[in-house]
């Protein structure tokens, strides 16, 4: 199990590598570099230069690549050059945010997803089982603006039981900060659950028609210990994955959803940066964003492995 | 049918709607099962042996539709209510499937899939599941028990998988249990020993078996009665010695000729049944078995015959021309 630990985690440094040259040759090519945006239109061409020499922007860029990631190993990623703010100050700041919505929506969208996926999959082919897999179509073809849009009117407008924008921060107060995050969660969980449901849902059909099934059922097993233990665990690997994609996604913010409702996380930070040419900011989030998500991946690939022995044991 | 009978299967009929119509899996079954008793059931692929258990387990698939009565220790299983099947199944109706690579669960331990039917049926606390689950083990002949408990499927062979398979069926001292070809995904050297270990647990244990098989040689020394499928239907039924003293369906007879022999000289090709069995969408209208048989004439194509008694009692078949003890085979 070590080794295989040990295994997996130098799979990440490749892909770690490739990342941050990613990132770093698309904020390359971005039109414009840093010194005409820090000197604005008016700027000579002389002044750029000039510039542009003292930031080293006028060597190769396999020099700055190396020159960023020396920095970055060293665990300097950058300044903004508007706000004066570093990188890591920047996401320290907004990760929070982004992080709870995240763990909220992708609670909310487990709670909803999961039940209704066992239940459909125990009576596959029934009506509610039809029109649960036709709701859960309907609802993944509608937007997230949508979704709160029609949320915020309930629920804020109509009902007036949650604010509908803003944010506290947790350690402020807990309460408040909890009817913030409530709206913005569901309309997250609400574009999650569907996949969740119809992911976990195919998985334990096809779970059901196993020989291990027609087995636990001649032990005369109670039909509940048959489906939570025998038929979910086996099915659960897919789940895993997705989840674990989610949240992926999850960390880098979800633009719209952190617009609408006026959060300040990681999402909002990205916009903001690519509005005010903020490259700095743009490339260091990004990196960071990409390292949480291939972190996420591999802790999903440790979960495969507690779930499914044959993993661990290298059979599969 | 005898009263004294643990299990009576009688005019069981299996029905699977298919897109090619009603294909007919079972049709009008009788047999029975004394208490300590064990029967083979012997067929070719496809003659619905396993559609017959698995209409004796009550689990056949959803879309299947079963008749007739299927009489355990008393009770009609088809009409039992689920909760009163499921306390059935497993403590005292035991099945061991066919193939352990599949039959397991590959998700939880040995000790998990062992204990878990014994604290359902035996209200044993996990310790004394745990205890009573490592004695089994032993007595399936699997070395080093105690540990086996925290292995997972995949970390056993084909055969020691099998073997935790017959003492999960075994676990709650079952009256009957269904052996569903048990030694067909098992390498040959691995067979005779889990059948051993099978004829060896069901007579110590005093229990009822019933091996499902496509195989003769495996139900000859080891079962006291032998009944013969062909196409959902049950064609010679006896007491296995008078069976292979005398067969008398030509099905039976062409099924013990398929087997291989040691004796055969080199490259002797294997007589095999020419044909293939009919198909079950389309029934006969004459006994299922005429288009492939030497012996077929007359009414063989126009009438089916019935299963019944003729020279002895207890020997019956379902043929027009049975093979008499003079004639050469």
């Amino acid at each position: 199990m070590l080794f295989f630990v040990a295994r997996r985690l130098l799979y990440l440094v490749p892909v770690l590598i490739a990342v941050s040259v990613l990132t770093f040759v698309i904020a390359s090519l971005l039109p414009g570099d840093l010194a005409y945006v820090i000197l604005g239109d008016q700027a000579t061409p002389e002044n750029v230069a000039a510039l542009r020499h003292d930031m080293g922007l006028d060597l190769p860029i396999w020099q700055r690549y190396f020159g960023w990631l020396w920095q970055i190993l060293q665990g300097d990623f950058g300044r903004s050059f508007r706000t004066g703010q570093t990188v890591l100050q920047a996401v320290s700041e907004r990760v929070p945010v982004s992080f709870e919505l995240m763990i909220f929506a992708e609670l909310i969208g487990l709670a909803i997803g999961v039940p209704l996926a066992i239940a459909c999959a125990a009576k596959a082919g029934s009506a509610f089982d039809r029109l649960m897999t036709g709701s859960a179509f309907g609802m993944l073809s509608v937007p997230t603006f949508l979704s709160a849009i029609l949320l915020i009117y309930l629920f804020a407008v109509e009902l007036r039981w949650l604010p509908a924008t803003g944010y506290v921060p947790f350690t402020e107060d807990p309460i408040a900060n909890l009817r913030f995050m409530v709206l913005p969660a569901l309309t997250l969980a609400l574009a999650e659950w569907p996949g969740i449901m119809r992911v976990l849902r195919s998985d334990m059909i096809a779970a059901l028609q196993e020989d291990y099934i027609a087995l636990a059922k001649a032990k005369g097993l109670k039909p509940s210990r048959i489906l939570f233990v025998h038929a979910l665990k086996p099915s659960s690997l897919t789940l895993v994955t997705i989840t674990g994609i989610n949240i992926g996604r999850l960390i880098g913010g979800t633009v719209i959803v952190e617009t609408i409702f006026a959060l300040p996380g990681i999402g909002r930070l990205l916009v903001g940066a690519i509005y005010t040419r903020d490259l700095i900011i743009l490339q260091g989030v990004v990196l960071l964003v990409a390292a949480g998500f291939v972190i996420m991946n591999f802790i999903v690939d440790m979960l495969y492995a507690v779930l499914d022995p044959r993993i661990r044991h290298g059979h599969a | 049918m005898s009263g004294a009978a643990l299990l009576s299967v009688e005019n069981a009929v299996v029905d699977l709607p298919t897109p090619r119509g009603n294909l007919r899996a079972v049709d009008h079954v009788d047999l029975a099962v004394g208490a300590g008793k064990t029967l083979g059931i012997v067929g070719e692929s496809g003659c619905g042996k396993t559609m017959l258990s698995r209409a004796i387990l009550q689990l056949l698939p959803k879309k299947a539709k079963l008749s007739g009565r299927v009489m355990f220790d008393g009770q009609d299983l088809p009409a039992l209510p689920a909760e009163k099947l499921r306390r059935l199944r497993g403590r005292s109706l035991a099945v061991v499937f066919q193939d352990p690579m599949t039959s397991l669960n590959p998700v939880l331990t040995i000790g998990t899939q062992l204990t878990e039917t014994m604290q359902e049926h035996l209200e044993l606390d996990l310790g004394k599941a745990r205890q009573r689950a490592i004695e089994l083990l032993a007595a399936v002949g699997i070395p080093a028990p105690e540990q086996r408990l925290s292995q997972y499927p995949h970390q056993l062979s084909g055969g020691m998988r099998q073997r935790v398979a017959i003492a999960v069926a075994l676990s709650c001292e079952p009256k009957l249990l269904i052996a569903d070809e048990p030694t067909t995904a098992l390498d040959v050297t691995i067979q005779a020993q889990i059948l051993d270990l099978l004829a060896r647990e069901q007579q110590r244990r005093h229990m009822a078996m019933i091996i499902i098989t496509h195989d003769l040689g495996v139900v000859a020394g080891r079962t006291d009665e032998v009944a013969v499928m062909y196409a959902g239907r049950v064609v010679e039924r006896a007491p296995t010695p008078s069976l292979f003293k005398q067969m008398r369906m030509p099905y039976t007879e062409a099924l013990l000729a398929a087997l291989p022999k040691l004796d055969a000289a080199p490259h002797t090709p294997l007589p095999a049944i020419s044909g293939r069995p009919p198909d079950p969408t389309r029934p006969l209208k004459g006994c299922s078995f005429s288009p492939r048989c030497r012996y077929s004439a007359g009414r063989c194509g126009t009438e089916k015959p019935h299963l019944s008694a003729a020279e002895a009692p207890d020997h019956l078949y379902a043929c027009f021309h049975p093979i008499t003890a003079g004639a050469d085979a």
